[in-house]
């Protein structure tokens, strides 16, 4: 969006309000996507869209908008007038391909939305000097779609040398997206953000049953060794060739990074987050300073890596961001939050606060999570089982009772060990338990760490008992 | 708009060009910790073209409406990069319709509503005053946090008015209203560090009347999400269970939908042969219809994203599968006829394989007579999501009680059930004569969510079904 048109937008917020923000993002990514092996659809996406929050009479107004931009001849959706492209139809709205402009609709939707507001508790910041935090390659827009193309017909060639029946979904895509606030305490919050990933889903598939397999990296650069997905991959179809059966009772289950990413993230990212301790809902309210968790975990939430896709100099308010401890040696140290729920908890933000998909209302988010490494090797944890669980991917694992921390679901990818040896890959397995008993003590942890999804790095995690329920 | 659209599509070299152009404007509202805590109303314009050469794709999304000839031109040369075996689009007859109105539907008459509402007023929530909206919703914040042991609710509400314009090179031009509403209503109990919480989740075509009145059921979910606490866990393994027709609805959209995306089957030799049509999924008592033609369910239309006309689909007919939901290309790959399933979310996406109304059609068995002959088993009721695999399905009940005796015995926390769809299909041995459909929540798929859409079923009996737990 035009840097003329949001400052138009914050000049007209002024006027009306008492203290304005306008927060404007552009991105420009493509997708290059293969189907069944073969290269299916390239796509060019672009979209630029603007929020306006304002401070009126002391509540919140939001609104955005995503549209051509300009102040528009046509009025605002609300206020409805006959519509002149489709000769009154009776239809209030203008599609139109020269647009209407969004400017005065971003403003009349806000003053609106301010008569039922919240009470604004906070300020907005000044938005002034930030950390450096590099989150940004030009390598990725060097990248040309004819390399993508070919860097994932290499991959797909890769682990079919291995299981030449495997049909696999590759999606490469390279983008930037560009952010840029401006409030009405002055200043201005801007930056760039580049983007690669790379994900590949393999199914084989003999009679009725399916094995799926599947990896993804993704960062602010291209990743040197993009083959990594395929290993990684190749290894989980090594290690599921053969087949194995649990049965009902408690096990020990070791959990791959992916396999925490599945389990754990959705339970802990709630329970951690300030808005859900505020509303009362968090198991861990009022419980700072405590030992929750085994001595050995040690969790931060933290916006300062360099070229993690969950990285930024500044949060979504234009407060700078941090490095966070969450959990400290197990004892449950800081919660995360952004300037209404900082100010309601009489704290400052921890430069938390983020907009989702894109100009959504702030909300307290986590940028990347990170579990300290531990000095258990993988292997050793293996031996140490005389029967037990690996679990890589399960499903349907965040519709249980998130908020009371418990996790569970059929394990979609997961092996056997017994004696101290991977046997197979299980099936028609279900786990279940809550992360407040599960991690509370004798957790064992990895000694090497990993990106999942490029918004948490953990090692694997050991659990000596778990339920594990099979058919 | 209309002539500049089909003009900006002719004289490219590509064997086929699409655009779609969308306005929307939608509010939200949302209560955590028990109060009103956001409003935000949002205006959307954008739109999207999407090329084919040579059997590979090219799309282009964008917000800014101008230089659609460039667009278009963008999305050819993409396409001509992906190219590689060429296929054929089914033959369609160019449809040109304007069909914007919300109340009543043009095509309303054409289809037969399933379970009629009683009548009453219907009113398109995106011109009901937030005022209104709020004092629902502030009615039914306050019986959820007047209960006992109730610490909190959260409210999501959301509506959206839609318009869309869809042309392709074929000279078809349609324009559609696609209204949404949903509802989501959480009551969240806590005793010292436990947790526990029950939900309603409500949904039409836009409609707001279709969300008002619904007092007693608030009540009805703050009282069990106190309860759970003095609930105790499922012990995990195999049990008969009965599902509510809520969750069999999910059942029936989470187990055998999917399966029934041809896009999932269409490049698969493996999963063509286990979806072959005339194959036996289930006794003689199951049907699983998907139909884009009811009136009035969040999952209907006139024309899905591709300008095919929505249509009722047999999935399953008396156990044996008959069909599948197809796009115009999975349809001329596996030499089936397209069923107007392609759908996208927003201009954001290019239209994949979808479901719209999803449900197995009622049988003859009372709930009563179902009940008496269980002697072991559990009665799971409503939902919280549900995921699938294809092969292995899950999907959470948000109230489940023993069955001991042919009674209904103790309530017991959440529980999750997973299985095998081809072995669950078949262990189906009961439907009920009972059937609703539920409008709430919404599908996920490729990237695409929420996408608008129904489900139902009356109640169901499934032998040996695995239930998480410890």
């Amino acid at each position: 969006m035009q840097l003329a048109m949001i400052e138009q937008v914050l000049g007209s917020a002024q006027k009306v309000a008492e203290q304005a923000e306008v927060f404007s993002v552009s991105s420009h990514e493509t997708p290059v996507h293969f189907e069944a092996n073969k290269l299916k659809q390239i796509q060019t996406k672009e979209s630029s869209s603007a929020a306006l929050r304002i401070i009126k009479e002391g509540k919140v107004g939001f609104s955005a908008a995503s549209g051509p931009g300009g102040a528009g001849k046509n009025g605002s959706p609300s206020r409805p007038s006959p519509d002149k492209e489709r000769g009154g139809r009776g239809s209030p709205f203008y599609l139109s391909l020269r647009g209407r402009g969004i400017s005065r609709d971003l403003i009349n939707m806000a003053v609106e939305t301010s008569l039922f507001g919240n009470a604004a508790k906070f300020q907005l910041p000044w938005l002034g000097s930030y950390p450096e935090v590099s989150v940004f390659d030009s390598g990725v827009e060097k990248m040309t779609t004819e390399k993508m193309i070919e860097l994932g017909n290499r991959l797909i060639a890769k682990v079919r040398e291995h299981s030449p029946d495997i049909l696999c979904d590759v999606e490469l895509t390279k983008g930037v997206t560009s952010i840029r606030i401006i409030n009405s305490q002055g200043g201005e919050a801007s930056y760039d953000k580049s983007f690669f990933s790379v994900a590949l889903e393999g199914v084989l598939i003999q009679d009725t049953d399916m094995l799926f397999v599947g990896d993804s990296e993704s960062s602010c650069r291209v990743p040197d060794k993009v083959e990594l997905v395929a290993d990684r991959v190749i290894r989980q179809l090594e290690l599921a060739k053969r087949r194995a059966t649990v049965s009902t009772k408690p096990l020990p289950v070791i959990f791959t990074p992916l396999g925490v990413a599945s389990a754990f993230l959705s339970p802990i990212a709630l329970a951690f987050n300030g808005k859900t301790v505020l509303e009362g809902a968090s198991p861990l309210k009022e419980r700072l300073g405590e030992l929750v968790f085994d001595r050995k975990l040690t969790l931060w939430d933290d916006a300062s890596l360099e070229y993690c896709l969950g990285s930024f100099p500044c949060d979504d308010e234009g407060v700078a961001s941090e490095r966070l401890s969450l959990i400290k040696n197990g004892v449950a140290s800081h919660f995360f939050y952004d300037l209404q729920t900082a100010a309601l908890a009489g704290i400052r933000s921890t430069g938390s606060g983020r907009r989702a998909s894109g100009t959504g209302q702030v909300k307290p988010a986590i940028s990347s999570l990170v579990i300290d490494q531990g000095d258990i090797a993988f292997d050793s944890m293996v031996e140490d089982m005389k029967e037990g669980l690996i679990v890589e991917q399960l499903i349907g694992a965040d519709q249980g009772n998130l908020l009371g921390g418990d996790f569970g679901g059929n394990v979609l990818l997961g092996y056997k060990v017994e004696n101290g040896k991977i046997t197979g890959r299980v099936k028609d397995t279900m786990i279940s338990g809550n992360v407040y008993q599960v991690l509370k003590e004798h957790v064992g942890v990895g000694h090497e760490a990993r990106w999942v999804g490029g918004v948490l790095r953990t090692p694997c995690l050991y659990c000596p008992c778990l339920s594990v329920s099979a058919r | 708009m209309h002539d500049e659209i089909v003009d900006a599509l002719k004289g490219h070299n590509a064997d086929y060009v699409e655009a779609h152009f969308e306005e929307s404007e939608s509010t939200r509202i949302s209560y955590r910790s028990g109060r009103l805590e956001e409003v935000n109303r949002t205006y959307s314009t954008g739109g999207n073209v999407r090329a084919l050469v040579k059997g590979g794709w090219g799309f282009v999304s964008f917000n800014q409406l101008d230089g659609i000839r460039d667009k278009v031109a963008l999305a050819v040369k993409e396409a001509r990069l992906a190219s590689g075996e060429e296929f054929k689009l089914p033959s369609a007859e160019p449809v040109v319709d304007v069909a914007t109105q919300f109340h009543p539907d043009p095509w309303i008459s054409s289809g037969q509503a399933l379970n009629p509402l009683p009548s009453r007023e219907r009113r398109e929530s995106a011109s009901v005053p937030l005022a209104q909206k709020k004092q629902v919703l502030d009615e039914y914040n306050d019986i959820m946090l007047s209960t006992g042991k109730i610490q909190t609710s959260r409210i999501d509400y959301h509506d959206v008015r839609r318009r869309v314009v869809f042309a392709n090179s074929e000279g078809s031009y349609i324009e559609q209203s696609k209204p949404d509403l949903t509802l989501r209503l959480t009551a969240i109990a806590r005793e010292n560090n436990d947790v526990q919480q029950a939900g309603l989740s409500l949904g039409s075509r836009g409609d707001f009347a279709a969300i008002g009145g619904r007092h007693e059921q608030v009540k009805e979910i703050a009282k069990r999400a106190a309860a759970l606490l003095s609930a105790p866990e499922a012990k995990g393994g195999e049990y008969t269970v009965i599902l509510d027709p809520i969750l069999a609805g999910v059942f029936a959209h989470e187990a055998f939908g999917h399966l029934s995306e041809a896009d999932f089957v269409y490049q698969n030799e493996q999963l063509r042969k286990i979806m072959t049509l005339g194959r036996r999924f289930g006794g003689k008592q199951l049907n699983i219809v998907d139909d884009a033609t009811i009136p009035d369910l969040r999952g209907s239309y006139k024309y899905d994203d591709e300008g095919t006309p929505g249509a009722k689909t047999y999935l399953i007919h008396e156990g044996i599968l008959v069909g599948r939901l197809h796009s115009r290309e999975t349809a001329a790959k596996m030499g089936e006829k397209p069923t107007g399933n392609a759908r996208a979310i927003s201009y954001r996406f290019p239209p994949i394989v979808r479901m719209t109304n999803t449900f197995i059609e009622p049988g003859n068995t009372s709930f009563e007579e179902m009940l008496s002959e269980v002697k072991d088993g559990v009665y799971v009721k409503d939902w919280y999501g549900g995921q699938t695999s294809l092969e292995m399905f899950t999907f959470s009940a948000g109230e489940a009680y023993m069955i001991r005796n042919g009674k209904l015995a103790e309530l017991l926390r959440p529980v999750v059930l997973s299985g095998n769809v081809f072995v669950t299909l078949n262990n189906i041995n009961a439907v009920g004569n009972d059937l609703k459909m539920n409008q709430g929540g919404g599908c996920g798929k490729g990237g695409q969510s929420p996408l608008p859409v129904s489900n139902g079923s009356p109640h169901i009996k499934i032998g040996h079904c695995l239930i998480g737990g410890r």
